[in-house]
C-alpha cells in the first residue's frame, strides 16, 4: 500500500526536514513553495503609512511517496525537525495513493518508489533492485 | 548683448541636464517596484514613454509654448516652434551665461519627469491609448502654460514675484492635484480596500529612490543655471531635507510598528519634492525644518487618502502635492535674500507679504491643474474609456496590454 505525506512546513525548516529525513533513508521528495495560512491567519507588515495585514504566507511543502510500513516513522521525522512550539509550524496531510509508476523503467507500485540505499534497503526488505518488469 | 558663455555654467548644466533626465528611470523603478507583478512592466512604460513623446513634443513647440515670447502672460509665443532661434547664444531673460540650447534642453527634463509623475494615480488600470492621448493634451494644456506663468519671461505669476526654484508649483504641486483628480476620474482598482495590494518588488523600489535623490541634485542645484553659491545652497538643502524627511518618516513608522524601507524612501523623496520650491532661497537649517515637517503631513496625508477610500495608488498627491505645498509656504517663511540675491525675503525675515504670493500661485496651481486634469481626463472617460476591461485588469497590464512579461 502506498501513501502520500504532503508537510506543509516553515520556509527555514526545509534543510532541517530533508536532513531529518535523509537520516532515516527517505531518499526521494518533492518541494513546493506555497502561500496560505491555517490558524496563525497571517502577519502585520509595516507600509507605507502605518501597518496592513498580510494572510497569503509563503510555506514550504514537501511531498513524498512512500509504502505503508515506512510511514510512521517518516511523520516522527518531520514532525522533530519541523517542531519549532509557535504556530505556524505547520500541518502534515496522509493520503492513499493508486498507484506509481517510474518512467524510465516501468516499475510499478512498490517498486518505483525504492532507490539504492533507501530505507527499505537499509532494514534488509529487499536485497537489491530488480530491473523493471 | 555682450553675455558671454561661461564654461563651467554651461559644464554645470550640461550635467545636471543628465541627472534630470535620470530621475525619469528612477521614477518608474520607484513606482514599478510598488505595483503588483503583472503590471510592472506597465508602470515602467507609463513614465519611459514620456523620455519619447515629451522629447519630441517638447521641440516641436513645448518649449515655444513655456519660454516663448509672452502673450499676455499667459501663453508663450511661437517664436520657437521647431527650436528655432533657439542655439548657442544665451537668452538674458533665462540665463546669461549658457547656451539658450542649454536652457531649453534643461528644462525638457522637466517637462519629461512631471507627466510622469501623475502617473502614479493610475497604474494597474489605465489604459494605454487613453493615457498618451491624456499626456500629450495634459503636457500642451496644462504643463507648457503654467510653466510659462511661473517661469517664463512675462509670465503672470513669475511677474507678481512668486518664488519657486525649481517646481513646487510648476511640478510637484501640479502632479499631485493632477493625481488626484485622475484617480477620482478613473475610479480605483478592482478589489482596491478589500485586500491589501502588496509592492511586488519593494528592492525596485529603493532603487528607484537612490536614482531620484542623485538625480535631485541636478533637479535643484542645476536650477540656479551657474555653478555658483546658490547651486551649492540648492545642493545642500536638498541633501538636508531629504535626510531629515526620511529620518522622521522612518520614526514614524517605527512608533507605528517597523521602521519600513519603503517608508525610509518614500520620506526621503517626500523631502526632496517639499524643499524644491525653496532650495536656492532658503539656508541649510531651514531646509531641515521643512524636511521634518513634510514628512509627518505626507505620511497622514497617506492615511487621510486611505481613510476616505480613495485609490490615488502610488500617493503622488500625498508625497508630492502635500510635501510641496507645504514647501512653497515655507519658502514664503525661510527665503533670504542672503542665501540668494535675486531671490527674496519672506515672513520670518520681514517680508510677510511674500507668505501671500506664495499661498496665491498654491492656490492657483491646485485649481487650474485639478481643474482642466478632472476636465480632460472625464471628457477622454466619456468618448474613447480611460480604464482596461475587467479581464484586462485582472490579467494585467503586461500581457494585455504591452503582450510581454516581466518574470517568465
Amino acid at each position: 500500500m502506498l501513501k502520500k505525506i504532503e508537510a506543509i512546513i516553515r520556509e527555514d525548516k526545509l534543510n532541517d526536514v530533508k536532513d531529518a529525513l535523509h537520516e532515516i533513508g527517505i531518499v526521494g521528495l518533492n518541494v513546493f513553495e506555497i502561500r496560505g495560512h491555517g490558524r496563525q491567519g497571517g502577519i502585520t507588515l509595516a507600509g507605507r503609512s502605518g501597518t496592513y495585514q498580510v494572510d497569503m504566507l509563503t510555506k514550504i511543502q514537501v511531498n513524498i511517496i512512500l509504502s505503508e510500513h515506512n510511514l510512521d516513522e517518516t511523520i516522527e521525522a518531520i514532525l522533530k525537525s519541523a517542531y519549532t512550539g509557535e504556530s505556524g509550524d505547520g500541518l502534515i496531510f496522509v493520503s492513499p495513493i493508486d498507484e506509481v509508476i517510474r518512467i524510465r523503467t516501468g516499475e510499478r507500485g512498490h517498486e518505483a518508489v525504492m532507490y539504492p540505499g533507501d530505507i527499505d534497503e537499509r532494514k534488509g526488505r529487499v536485497e537489491s533492485k530488480s530491473p523493471g518488469s | 548683448m555682450g553675455n558671454a558663455i561661461n564654461s563651467g555654467d554651461t559644464a554645470w548644466v550640461l550635467v545636471s541636464c543628465a541627472l534630470v533626465l535620470m530621475m525619469t528611470p528612477g521614477l518608474a523603478f520607484f513606482y514599478g517596484g510598488m505595483v503588483r507583478r503583472k503590471n510592472v512592466l506597465s508602470t515602467l512604460t507609463l513614465s519611459f514613454v514620456f523620455m519619447a513623446l515629451i522629447g519630441v513634443q517638447w521641440v516641436l513647440y513645448g518649449y515655444s509654448l513655456a519660454f516663448g515670447d509672452s502673450i499676455g502672460g499667459f501663453i508663450g509665443g511661437l517664436n520657437y516652434l521647431g527650436f528655432s532661434g533657439v542655439g548657442a547664444a544665451p537668452n538674458p531673460a533665462y540665463a546669461k551665461t549658457i547656451p539658450q540650447s542649454l536652457f531649453a534642453a534643461f528644462q525638457m527634463m522637466f517637462a519629461v519627469i512631471t507627466p510622469a509623475l501623475i502617473t502614479g494615480a493610475f497604474v494597474e488600470r489605465v489604459r494605454f491609448k487613453s493615457f498618451l492621448i491624456f499626456s500629450l493634451i495634459w503636457a500642451t494644456l496644462v504643463y507648457d502654460p503654467l510653466c510659462h506663468w511661473v517661469w517664463g519671461k512675462g509670465g503672470w505669476l513669475g511677474a507678481l514675484g512668486v518664488l519657486d526654484f525649481a517646481g513646487g508649483t510648476v511640478v510637484h504641486i501640479a502632479a499631485g492635484f493632477s493625481a488626484l483628480a485622475f484617480a477620482l476620474a478613473i475610479g480605483p482598482r478592482k478589489g482596491f480596500g478589500k485586500n491589501p495590494i502588496e509592492p511586488h518588488n519593494i528592492p525596485l523600489t529603493v532603487l528607484g529612490a537612490g536614482l531620484l535623490w542623485v538625480g535631485w541634485f541636478g533637479f535643484n542645484a542645476g536650477s540656479a543655471l551657474a555653478a555658483n553659491g546658490v547651486a551649492v545652497n540648492a545642493l545642500l538643502t536638498t541633501n538636508t531635507s531629504a535626510a531629515t524627511a526620511g529620518l522622521v518618516w522612518m520614526l514614524l513608522s517605527w512608533l507605528d510598528g517597523r521602521p519600513s524601507p519603503l517608508g525610509l524612501v518614500t520620506g526621503m523623496v517626500v523631502g526632496l519634492a517639499a524643499v524644491t520650491p525653496a532650495s536656492g532661497f532658503v539656508t541649510p537649517m531651514a531646509a531641515m525644518v521643512i524636511g521634518a515637517v513634510a514628512a509627518p503631513l505626507s505620511y497622514y496625508g497617506i492615511r487621510f487618502r486611505d481613510k476616505r477610500q480613495l485609490d490615488e495608488s502610488l500617493d503622488v498627491w500625498a508625497c508630492h502635492g502635500v510635501a510641496s505645498t507645504w514647501g512653497m509656504v515655507a519658502c514664503g517663511l525661510f527665503a533670504t535674500t542672503e542665501v540668494n540675491a535675486a531671490g527674496a525675503n519672506g515672513l520670518f525675515y520681514g517680508h510677510p507679504g511674500q507668505l501671500g504670493i506664495q499661498l496665491l500661485a498654491i492656490v492657483v496651481t491646485m485649481a487650474f491643474t485639478f481643474g482642466v486634469t478632472f476636465l480632460v481626463a472625464k471628457l477622454l472617460d466619456w468618448s474613447i474609456g480611460l480604464r482596461v476591461t475587467t479581464m484586462e485588469e485582472e490579467v494585467g497590464l503586461d500581457i494585455s496590454g504591452h503582450g510581454e512579461r516581466a518574470y517568465s
